[in-house]
């Protein structure tokens, strides 16, 4: 290294950094005790997984209910004189919408915290003096951010869809952990979460202030696809299909229910796998070329 | 002595802004060297440029022969305190370390090693954010020190100490000079630097206004002024005025007088038979040259940053 070069002319300059190669794990470790280290990141993730766990538990015990009264009368005719048999959908609730929202803030939430909770404190710049790489940076917070997201959102679905499984289990509508469509359910139930982290991360990124990264994050992931709503137009359906929470509500639907539909010109599997897929690469690429281009 | 940190027509531009002008600088090692400038002169956008934190709009920054920002790692290399307040509050001082630590491949014992250097060994486990000012200085100081690096670049370091801080911080400066490191401090106050620093590095609005040691620096201001004493002051005063010189009463029948040397003087008094008290030249201070020479670069009265 040139350091040694310098060294030799000059018995004045004594010291020559010595320096282990660096390896990428430490920076993952870095960012690790950063994220660790601050009590917000544990109370959003804790309070959001409790939630998400409650709501889906607590959504199965309250169709234990009614199920008993409808798996005792399985067939009716309904008022325009259809034949009409009850079939449970066992992931509508174990598995709910509503509560994976609240995980998919939390990660939103945790993504945007990684970015803004540096630039907007300038601790960027202590970062990026100890660690010039910056790609390097960006790399490790999203490993550290996709590993956190994605074992949290794991246990959290599979609590809830064993959970919400037992509880059923006794009228033997519940699924198993070996059926196709669970095992998709759960995945996308998992998978969704990391996704929107890396998509809070990149809105973070690109505004680096607090509460607009999270407003920001919050009004795409939940309010601009309500303005895509609605059947009437093919071209409204497909952008609606675009957005990360769509695609996870059209991979846990359960296809078994005849009188379940789910909506006009659904899109496929692979389609929904693509979009969450494309929102990964997307935000990942954009935070990467943001944070290397602009000014600390 | 080895040229350390070098910039080169170093520019760097805020749309139509130039807060730092074609800015040619050697910054060598074993000495502290002060870089001085009132505030907005670009100090702290030259120390950002070093550091590869800012992209220069032209010209270059290398230190030791390098762009900082090609290395991998930093901490080994330069330490660097910019802004105490550039830190996460949420943390602990500990954390806060052990992540650079780790980052660097640094043994963790070196954390606990520089906390106890700046004081900080019992706050060490509280957040930050309830950190004084002095202390964040302290912890931002520890940060530079960590990696135990030949480079130490620091922005307005003494900014929030109190005078028993001042006074620790200075001995710190020479001592890690004369270990052989580059210790480059910038200050908007010539009092700061004139017991801290060797050499100067002394800009206005972005330009280099003075390249040079102390003492060179300070034989840059106005002719000393020399101050005399005598009975009869007034026919003296009329004297040196009439040679051409700027006298003002300097209290207590003194006269400050500008313009001439201290031997003229007295050889004047002594052809017009007028007996004198006191003769003295009055050295041109530091800050004087200072003020002087950045008078015209000033920007912003007040306000830092
Ligand atoms: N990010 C920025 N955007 C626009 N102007 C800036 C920015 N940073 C600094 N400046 C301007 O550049 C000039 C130099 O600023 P700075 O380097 O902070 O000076 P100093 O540290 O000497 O006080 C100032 O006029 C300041 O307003
Ligand atoms: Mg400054």
């Amino acid at each position: 290294m040139s350091t040694v070069t310098t060294a030799s002319k000059s018995p004045v300059y004594a010291r020559v950094p010595t320096e282990p190669p660096p390896r990428f794990r430490d920076l993952c470790r870095m960012e690790w005790i950063k994220v660790a280290s601050l009590r917000s990141t544990w109370f959003v993730l804790i309070a959001a997984a409790l939630a998400t766990v409650f709501i889906n538990l607590n959504g199965v015990h309250s169709d234990l209910q009614y199920l008993d009264k409808d798996l005792a009368h399985p067939t009716g005719i309904t008022p325009d004189g259809h034949v009409w048999h009850f079939v449970y959908d066992p992931l509508r609730r174990s598995l709910s919408e509503i509560a994976v929202q609240l995980m998919m803030l939390g990660g939103a939430a945790i993504g945007a915290l990684t970015m803004f909770g540096e630039f907007s404190t300038g601790q960027i710049r202590t970062t990026f003096a100890a660690v010039p790489h910056r790609g390097s940076v960006v790399t490790a917070k999203v490993t550290v951010l996709c590993a956190l997201t994605t074992v949290l959102a794991f246990v959290v679905a599979m609590i809830s869809f064993l959970g919400g499984q037992a509880m059923v289990a006794s009228r033997h509508v519940g699924l198993s952990i070996t059926d196709h469509d669970a095992q998709i359910a759960i995945a996308a139930y998992t998978l969704v979460v990391p996704i929107c982290a890396l998509v809070g991360m990149l809105f973070g990124a690109l505004i680096r202030n607090a509460t607009a990264s999270i407003v920001a994050v919050v009004a795409f992931l939940f309010l601009v696809p309500a303005f895509f709503g609605g059947d009437k137009y093919y071209w409204v359906v497909q952008l609606r299909h675009l957005f990360p929470g769509n695609a996870e509500s059209n991979l846990t639907f359960w296809p078994h229910d005849p009188y379940d539909s789910n909506g006009k010109w659904p899109a496929s599997h692979m389609h929904s796998w693509a979009v969450l897929a494309g929102w990964a690469v997307v935000s990942i690429a954009t935070a990467l070329i943001v944070v290397r281009k602009r000014d600390a | 002595m080895v040229p350390v940190i070098e910039l080169t027509e170093l520019t760097k531009r805020y749309g139509d802004k130039t807060a730092v002008d074609h800015l040619t600088v050697t910054v060598r090692s074993g000495t502290v060297t002060g870089f001085l400038g009132p505030n907005g002169s670009g100090k702290s956008t030259t120390l950002r440029m070093i550091l590869g934190l800012n992209a220069p709009s032209s010209g270059a920054v290398t230190v030791d022969g390098r762009p900082f920002a090609a290395r991998p790692r930093g901490l080994r290399h330069v330490g660097a305190l910019l802004d105490a307040q550039d830190i996460h509050g949420g943390r602990s001082a500990i954390a806060h370390l052990k992540s650079l630590a780790v980052s660097n491949r640094i043994p963790l014992r070196r954390v606990g090693e520089v906390l106890e250097e700046v004081g900080l060994a019992e706050t060490g486990h509280k957040r930050i954010g309830g950190y004084s000012l002095g202390m964040k200085q302290r912890l931002g100081i520890a940060a530079a020190l960590l990696g135990d690096p030949p480079v130490l670049l620091f922005d307005e370091p003494l900014n929030g100490l109190d005078p028993e801080g001042v006074r620790w911080v200075r001995e710190m400066f020479q001592r890690l000079a004369k270990e052989g490191r580059t210790v480059f401090v910038s200050s908007h106050l010539m009092t700061e630097m004139e017991h801290t620093a060797e050499r100067l590095v002394v800009i206005g609005r972005g330009r280099l206004i003075a390249d040079e040691t102390l003492v060179e620096f300070a034989r840059r201001g106005s002719q000393a002024t020399v101050l005399v004493r005598a009975p009869e002051a007034a026919a003296l005063g009329a004297l040196l005025t009439a040679e051409g010189a700027a006298v003002e009463p300097a209290g207590d029948g003194g006269l400050n007088v500008l313009g001439l040397p201290a031997a003229r003087i007295g050889e004047l008094a002594w052809r017009n038979n007028i007996m004198l008290a006191e003769l003295a030249t009055q050295n041109a201070s530091l800050e004087k040259a200072f003020m002087e020479l950045t008078a015209d670069a000033v920007e912003y009265v007040a306000g830092d940053n």
